[in-house]
């Protein structure tokens, strides 16, 4: 579980500092008048919609943290037997982080307001990120017929269930691509979009980093 | 008002009955006294926190409720001071506890060099325990060797299991006065190993092995539970411990058979059973098919190990000693004359070669019904009644259907099982059968008629 | 682009009109909140029902012949879970939480109303899934609620085919709800609390259940990972928790998994459960006992920092549920200690709240009543988790009736008595009407003395050494036969107080119809939920204008003012000219 305690430490850490650091020398019984200076008053001028991707994230990365502690803690058992990573991993892992480039280039655009830009980008990251769909599947399928099945040892279980894992939310980001993509094509002005190509590409570049932890780690062990 | 009496009461309540009520730890039989002692350092503490923070609540409520319009509360946003005060206080009494516990829990972490083994295997819903033999060694065992001849699942290769004694049907002896360490192995899942008068127990998880440690100080035999949910038998997983000493633990080591005595037993002979069968045969028939009119069950197509079983309860007086077993008190006398063991196994092996006939159906009930209170027997005694050999349930499709009727019933009276203390399989019936009635228990047989 | 916080967003509020819009499919917190409380309430009588037939089991075993051993253990799991995972967090976070949390924030709605409306029904999903299990072949699993492997998939338990599948996807789907809703408690305590409403100023109640969430946020994930790969483990046969076993006779395919490293994962959830449940309990028995002992909560910034370390250290106590696990021993050093450093913070809180009622104005309303009873179950079923948490106390007690008696107390009864509390004080905010005073009494008379009249015997033959989870004690040579006296009046206290419960349901009942009219603010309490433009509150809370907050929550009492409260929204006079920013 140490794993797992790390990262929650850092999160639970953050949570608890903030709090305290915010409210350490706060005597609310003693200050009377609308404290806040903008109108929405003691709240945060952070978007409702992108502190909730990153409370999200929080989750996921939780989640995560979790699957890697459980790995750690069956690797020690001794029928661990290591698999080798397919070589078409490196290219999904090349198809993932150009996903991720186009992303960050759509959101520079849409900053800009240049419409053609994002439309273009999005349309680009979306299509690498079918292809590390893809290319993952590829990976399953040639898994299987080199006779390494999900039951055949924990190490083939744990290869499944990460990459599985990690697709599905990758599959759960692109239905918002979609949605997004379909909103610029219905000519919706820029600045309506802007919001979901900046969570998209938080989104994008968490699930890279995942990957990349991810890979690392099935690829060291 | 009501409130602030209530609140009283039930404090000086509380702490009478926590030393009137007559439900306290067990007379104990380990060197775990210090674990005693942790719990009454405990109990002081919280008593005394228990006490004076209901009884300050009391007061307040008298005090302070309201009493009319005109009546405000004091107001004081904190009060860093008592705060402070009331957080040390707390702080000591948590060190108070947690310190003398630590230090015990030091003592159960490090189990004495010269600690004696045994090995307690679990399974559902029996305890079996093995010792290393003269070696001092005990031999490796795999779960997956685990079969009807191998119920250990010892590896036939390791020479150091050879020696080693194997203890089936649930009692154990070890000696008084020295440390033994309980290696703790699981053959399906999690079990807990519990003596309450010992005060220490811990879990058997297959595909490890955890122990505990203990130094046994007081003769007599102790009761060994399962306390961690193991299925629909949890509560029937019973075992005894017995403290003898210890010439007397030698003595009955020394009858137990090893795992080399057990591998050289010869299979029972049908042919020389064939002969002593013959007495069998007037009650039971011929080819074993049972006779009804002289209350003698069908036997054919029984497995050995239950018939031999039987067989032994019933010269031993374990079966058919009851005075309300009117059957059972006929058939003790027959199988007394059953001296030896090979004479039973003989038996058993002829009664295997008969030809399996379904028997007779007598009894009537609703089928459906039955079925659903087969959900719980089928666990055992297997979906179709095949019976299994591993949870000692032996077969029920097909065999005399009149007869578990009666059984189902003795079992439920008490008349079998119960009042039985060596019939430690007979024993997990009695709390099995408890939700039966006569309708009912027609029901379940009327299903068991259609396998 | 400056930021328009939602909650100004007038036009993102659409007001249905449909009956079907407005109670149905609702994005309207209050209206999810009470979908939420009906469906837990409807899933808590179920489990009140199965925990009367387990007693009636114990105090009579073979009397009543309806209740079998696999129907038995059937019952304890499906108590056990639905009462915790179904029944309280669905209550605290998706009941209180929802209604709460928006009104006592002086939002208009929760951040994301759409995703609010979807965690409730994929909630009643879950709940419908659970509750299918019952009608499967063989019924609901029987693996106890922490559906240990391989007990939970392997034959020798009830429903370790369809049952266990059943629980597992409904767990999952529940992880997801409450993901869903999750999200939304943070994302609106942080995000859309009106103006002058700082952190600091914010009730407990709100402290509480934000902290709670924050904890599930966290925690769920590690159910969600045990279950899913439990049922791998059951479908695909692969080897995450089951070793090499025969069952039943039956060498199984699996080979080298771990259960205790389920466990791990199990309770890595299961512990901070405890503190989903118990922290909206905390916050909310806070407000209840500052208001009706007209007295601000005592020291209410250690209260905000409790709740804040309990959250924090309820990470790292989890393996105190695995003393006798067969983990490795040596953790217990560790975890017995950071087990009883969070009893520090704990024991804060219970003298806070004593101190509260301390020279305050006690008005001994039902709400009242259950708070202080909650106090002294909460005491009570705190220091027996002293005895717990501290290991080596615990190897002779865990896995006995001791345990049950302490985690009901704390777990069961005590957050149940708040969640009483809880509604007896909203249900006017909610329906315009209060409710019954005599029923009131009596619900909380029989409630509170009839736990204690069930668990406290029970810790007792739990130290005696009685196991739990036994579906009948049999022939047990050191059990005297008192213990058996002892059941029997068990469960005649449990089928009182189960009775009594379902008084509470006609009182709720009698009075959403007949009930008397309530005063607009009841309890003349100071929180921002009095304080909306219609009551009860409509769609929106606010009518036009946001409120703005002046003080804190806990203003009664105060030196010099006209009344013992002060609401929150009350302008100050040097304020009253009309100029806004300070």
């Amino acid at each position: 579980m140490t794993a797992t305690l790390i990262v929650l430490a850092l999160i639970m850490g953050g949570v608890v500092f903030w709090l305290i650091y915010q409210t350490i020398n706060v005597h609310p019984w003693a200050e009377e008048g609308p404290i806040g200076q903008h109108h929405a008053g003691g709240a945060y001028s952070i978007p409702a919609a992108k502190i909730g991707l990153v409370v999200f994230l929080c989750v996921a990365t939780s989640l995560f943290s979790l699957f890697v502690s459980a790995y750690f803690q069956r690797m020690d058992f001794s029928d661990w037997r290591p698999l080798a990573e397919p070589d078409i991993l490196w290219l999904n892992t090349a198809f993932l982080i150009l996903g991720s480039l186009f992303f960050q280039r759509a959101r520079n655009a849409a900053v800009g307001s240049q419409v053609d830009g994002v439309r273009n980008n999005l349309l680009i990251a979306g299509l690498l990120t079918f292809a590390f769909i893809a290319g993952q599947l590829w990976a399953w399928q040639g898994l299987q017929e080199h006779g390494y099945f999900l039951s055949a040892n924990p190490a083939n279980s744990f290869f499944y269930v990460l990459t599985a894992i990690h697709a599905l939310h990758i599959l759960g980001g692109l239905w918002v691509w979609s949605k997004t993509v379909f909103r610029i094509q219905n000519k919706t002005e820029i600045y309506q979009v802007r919001m979901s190509v900046e969570l998209c590409t938080i989104y994008w570049h968490f699930l890279l980093l995942v990957w990349l932890g991810l890979f690392a780690l099935l690829l060291s062990t | 008002m009501a409130m602030a009496i209530i609140l009283i009461f039930l404090v000086v309540g509380s702490v009478v009955f926590h030393f009137m009520s007559p439900w306290y730890f067990t007379e104990i039989a380990s060197n775990w006294g210090a674990i005693d002692t942790t719990v009454t350092i405990t109990f002081i503490v919280c008593g005394v926190v228990f006490v004076a923070a209901n009884l300050f609540m009391a007061y307040c409520i008298i005090k302070y409720r309201n009493k009319g319009k005109n009546q405000r509360a004091s107001y004081e946003p904190e009060n860093k001071k008592l705060e402070g005060w009331l957080t040390a206080i707390t702080t000591v009494g948590v060190v108070a506890m947690l310190a003398p516990g630590l230090i015990v829990w030091g003592k159960f972490v490090s189990p004495p060099e010269n600690a004696a083994i045994v090995e307690v295997v679990g399974q559902q819903w029996q305890w079996s325990f093995r010792f290393p033999g003269k070696d001092g060694q005990l031999g490796t065992s795999d779960n997956r060797k685990i079969s009807i001849d191998n119920p250990f699942g010892m590896n036939e290769e390791d020479p150091y299991g050879q020696d080693d004694v194997l203890i089936e049907g649930n009692e154990v002896h070890i000696p008084i006065g020295l440390p033994i360490k309980f290696l703790l192995r699981s053959k399906d899942v999690l079990h807990n190993f519990t003596v309450p008068q010992f005060r220490v127990k811990m879990d058997l998880v297959p595909g490890m092995v955890p122990w505990i440690w203990l130094t046994p100080t007081r003769l007599g035999t102790f009761e060994i539970l399962c306390e961690e949910l193991c299925g629909i038998g949890h509560h029937t997983m019973r075992g005894k411990v017995t403290v003898v000493e210890e010439e007397q633990f030698h003595e009955w080591l020394a009858q137990q058979p090893t795992y080399a005595m057990l591998v050289a037993q010869q299979p029972g002979n049908a042919e020389a059973g064939k002969a002593h069968y013959q007495v069998c045969a007037a009650c039971h028939g011929v080819q074993g098919e049972g006779i009804h009119a002289l209350n003698a069950p069908k036997l054919s197509g029984q497995e050995d190990w239950y018939l031999e079983r039987q067989l032994t309860y019933f010269r031993d007086g374990i079966r058919g000693s009851n005075p309300n077993d009117l059957l059972g008190q006929q058939m003790a006398p027959m199988a007394a004359g059953l001296v030896n063991e090979t004479l039973i196994r003989d038996i058993a092996a002829y009664v295997q070669t008969l030809p399996d006939e379904p028997s007779v159906q007598t009894v009537q009930g609703d089928v459906k019904n039955g079925r659903d209170l087969y959900t719980t027997c089928g666990k055992c005694h297997g979906k179709q009644g095949e019976g299994r050999w591993a949870v000692n349930a032996p077969r029920l499709a097909g065999m005399s259907d009149w007869y578990m009727v009666t059984q189902l019933k003795n079992f439920k009276h008490g008349v079998r099982g119960a009042q039985h203390p060596q019939d430690a399989t007979g024993r997990q019936m009695e709390s099995m059968v408890l939700s039966l009635n006569d309708k009912k228990i027609n029901d379940l047989v009327a299903y068991i008629n259609t396998f | 682009m400056a930021h328009v916080a939602l909650a100004d967003k007038e036009q993102e509020l659409a007001h249905p009109k449909t009956w079907i819009g407005m109670y149905v499919w609702s994005q309207d917190h209050k209206i999810i909140g009470i979908q939420y409380i009906i469906t837990a309430t409807a899933v808590g009588v179920i489990a009140l029902i199965l925990s009367g037939l387990m007693r009636l089991q114990l105090g009579y075993p073979g009397v009543f012949d309806f209740i079998q051993p696999d129907e038995y253990y059937q019952a304890v799991t499906m108590h056990g879970m639905i009462m915790i995972v179904f029944m309280l967090t669905a209550f605290f976070l998706g009941g209180f939480g929802n209604v709460l949390v928006p009104l006592m924030c002086g939002a208009r709605d929760m951040a994301f109303p759409y995703m609010n409306m979807l965690s409730y029904w994929v909630y009643l999903l879950s709940v419908i899934v659970v509750c299918a299990s019952f009608f499967v072949p063989e019924g609901p699993t029987g693996a106890g609620w922490t559906l240990y492997p391989p007990q939970a998939i392997t034959e020798g338990t009830a429903g370790a085919d369809w049952g266990i599948i059943c629980m597992t996807v409904s767990l999952g789907l529940f992880v997801v709800a409450f993901t869903m809703g999750g999200l939304n408690y943070v994302t609106t305590a942080f995000q859309a609390r009106t103006r002058g409403m700082t952190l600091m100023r914010m009730p407990l109640s709100v402290w509480g259940i934000i902290m709670a969430t924050i904890l599930g946020l966290l925690a769920f994930p590690a159910l969600l990972v045990s279950v899913i790969m439990m049922t791998l483990d059951k479908t695909l046969e692969t080897s995450f928790f089951m070793p090499a076993i025969s069952s039943l006779g039956e060498n199984l395919s699996h080979e080298g998994g771990s259960p205790i490293l389920f466990q791990h994962l199990f309770w890595f959830f299961g512990h901070p459960e405890v503190y989903i449940v118990a922290l909206p309990a905390f916050g909310i028995v806070s407000d209840l006992i500052s208001t009706h002992a007209r007295k601000n909560i005592f020291g209410y910034r250690m209260m905000v920092w409790a709740i804040v370390a309990i959250g924090g250290l309820s990470f790292i106590v989890w393996a105190h549920h695995m003393y006798v696990s067969g983990m490795n021993p040596y953790f217990g050093f560790f975890f017995a200690t950071t087990t009883l450093i969070i009893a520090v913070p704990t024991a804060i809180k219970v003298y806070n709240w004593v101190l509260t009622l301390w020279r305050g104005n006690i008005h001994l309303t039902v709400p009242m009543l259950f708070a202080i009873g909650f106090i002294f179950t909460f005491i009570h079923g705190g220091i027996t988790g002293l005895f717990l948490g501290n290991v080596v106390v615990d190897v002779p007690l865990s896995d006995t009736y001791f345990v049950v008696g302490h985690f009901h107390m704390v777990m069961g009864v005590s957050p149940f008595l708040v969640v009483f509390g809880g509604i007896y004080h909203w249900f006017p905010l909610l329906t315009g009407r209060m409710l019954n005073d005599t029923m009131g009494k009596i619900h909380f008379w029989v409630t509170f003395l009839g736990t204690y009249a069930i668990y406290l015997p029970m810790h007792y033959i739990g130290i005696l050494g009685v196991p739990r989870r036994y579906y009948a004690n049999g022939t047990t040579e050191f059990l005297p036969d008192s213990v058996q006296s002892a059941n029997v009046s068990i469960t005649i206290a449990a089928l009182v107080v189960a009775a009594a419960q379902f008084l509470f349901l006609i009182n709720i009942f009698w009075s959403i119809f007949k009930g008397r009219k309530s005063a607009r603010n009841p309890w003349r309490a100071t929180t921002l939920e009095w304080q909306t433009a219609d009551y009860p509150p409509k769609h929106g809370n606010w009518g036009k204008e946001l409120p703005v907050v002046y003080r804190w929550a806990y203003s009664y009492s105060v030196p010099g003012a006209k009344e013992d409260f002060i609401p929150q929204t009350e302008t100050p006079s040097r304020y009253t000219k009309g100029e806004g920013d300070v």
